[in-house]
């Protein structure tokens, strides 16, 4: 650890092992920083010198792999890109990401968001099978315009702590799958769209956003995920009124 | 999956909502403001006889329906959501009775423009 200038932080972590607690509470580190360090940083000076018993999910420090989200001061926040010293003197409070199960600490069960991705057929579905030796699929700037923001999408579930639906109601597929959802359909080179229209559909596919778009303030790469699911929202509805006029595609 | 019955009340949502962001600023503004202090507008821009010829007109009738009608489900529906986002989840059945109030209202007004001659 760097010479700290003296300064001292107090982090303010919640604590909880389903093993052994009856409720979370809250414990107060004492931590030295410097101006660079960031929050994450500040966890792992408490691991490794104050209480090895701290748990919490990290791995890339660098906004890419989206493991550390958690809340900070109550906002979703990636801890490796959120610096200590914008909460000099007066200190910070960490806890898990809301809206999910506490596995421990600040680690939560991310089950159910990989339950819904899986569900929105995160994968290109080609129109037809094609053999590598008819070459790639060839796509136009613009046409990569349409999804590319939405591919950047890193499963930091910023977004569903920040969605007050899917807190209200976990059925809520999500900003985050949504937005992966809407990669995917915006594709050129994908041809699923009909397999994924049911889940759009539904109560619990877009129908569940009231457009609060929090989701897209305290997204870490920038993706505007209330933008996708509002998107679905005119296919969806084009989809309902259309579908008594013109047969749909695939049946 | 169920299909949700949402787009209805959605496009009648958004059409309300396009409708009173561009004529709703000035329509408060000439019916609360300008007329009444007679600001920018003769006061007798709304006497009774000018607005009865109005709601006897066809494109008149048009505009009262859709104006009336287009706010209450606008109105109605942001009311609702507005709602269950502070934490009072009101169910199905309650989304029913927005719903229906808004119809109500519309239906109203239908009937009033239609017996008014």
């Amino acid at each position: 650890m760097n010479a700290t200038n003296g300064k001292v932080i107090a982090i303010e972590c919640l604590r909880y092992d389903p093993q052994t607690d009856d409720a979370p509470h809250y414990e107060t580190y004492q931590v030295p920083f410097t101006d660079d360090m960031s929050v994450l940083q500040g966890l792992q000076y408490i691991k490794d010198h104050l209480d090895g018993s701290l748990t919490f999910r990290w791995s890339c420090r660098m906004a890419i792999c989206g493991s550390c989200g958690g809340m900070v001061n109550g906002v979703p926040r990636l801890s490796c890109e959120t610096f200590l010293r914008d909460f000099y003197p007066e200190g910070l409070r960490v806890e898990p990401l809301t809206h999910f199960p506490i596995q421990r600490d600040l680690a939560v069960d991310q089950t159910d968001f990989l339950v819904k991705l899986r569900s929105i057929k995160p994968y290109i579905i080609p129109e037809a099978p094609k053999p590598v030796t008819e070459g790639t699929f060839l796509q136009t700037p613009q046409q990569m315009d349409e999804y590319y923001q939405y591919s950047q999408c890193i499963n930091c579930l910023l977004c569903y702590a920040a969605c007050p639906q899917y807190g209200l109601d976990r059925e809520f597929t999500g900003p985050g799958a949504l937005a992966l959802l809407h990669r995917y359909n915006a594709d050129s080179r994908d041809a699923g769209k009909a397999e994924r229209m049911e889940l759009v559909n539904a109560d619990e596919g877009v129908w569940g956003c009231t457009l609060v778009s929090y989701c897209s303030e305290v997204c870490p790469k920038s993706i505007d995920p209330a933008r996708a699911v509002n998107q679905n929202k005119v296919e969806s509805t084009k989809d309902y009124f259309l579908r008594f006029v013109a047969p749909r595609r695939n049946g | 999956m169920k299909r949700s019955n949402r787009p209805i009340f959605w496009s009648l949502f958004g059409a309300g909502g396009m409708l009173s962001a561009l004529v709703g600023p000035m329509l408060i503004f000439i019916t609360g403001i300008a007329v009444p202090l007679g600001f920018l507008l003769p006061r007798d821009t709304m006497s009774y006889e000018r607005v009865l010829a109005f709601a006897q007109n066809g494109f008149g009738k048009l505009a009262i329906f859709v104006v009336i009608g287009g706010f209450l489900f606008h109105g109605l529906h942001r009311i609702y959501h507005c709602l269950h986002e502070v934490g009072l989840p009101l169910g199905h059945g309650w989304m029913a009775v927005f719903h229906g109030l808004a119809a109500l209202g519309t239906l109203v007004a239908l009937y009033l423009l239609i017996v008014i001659g």
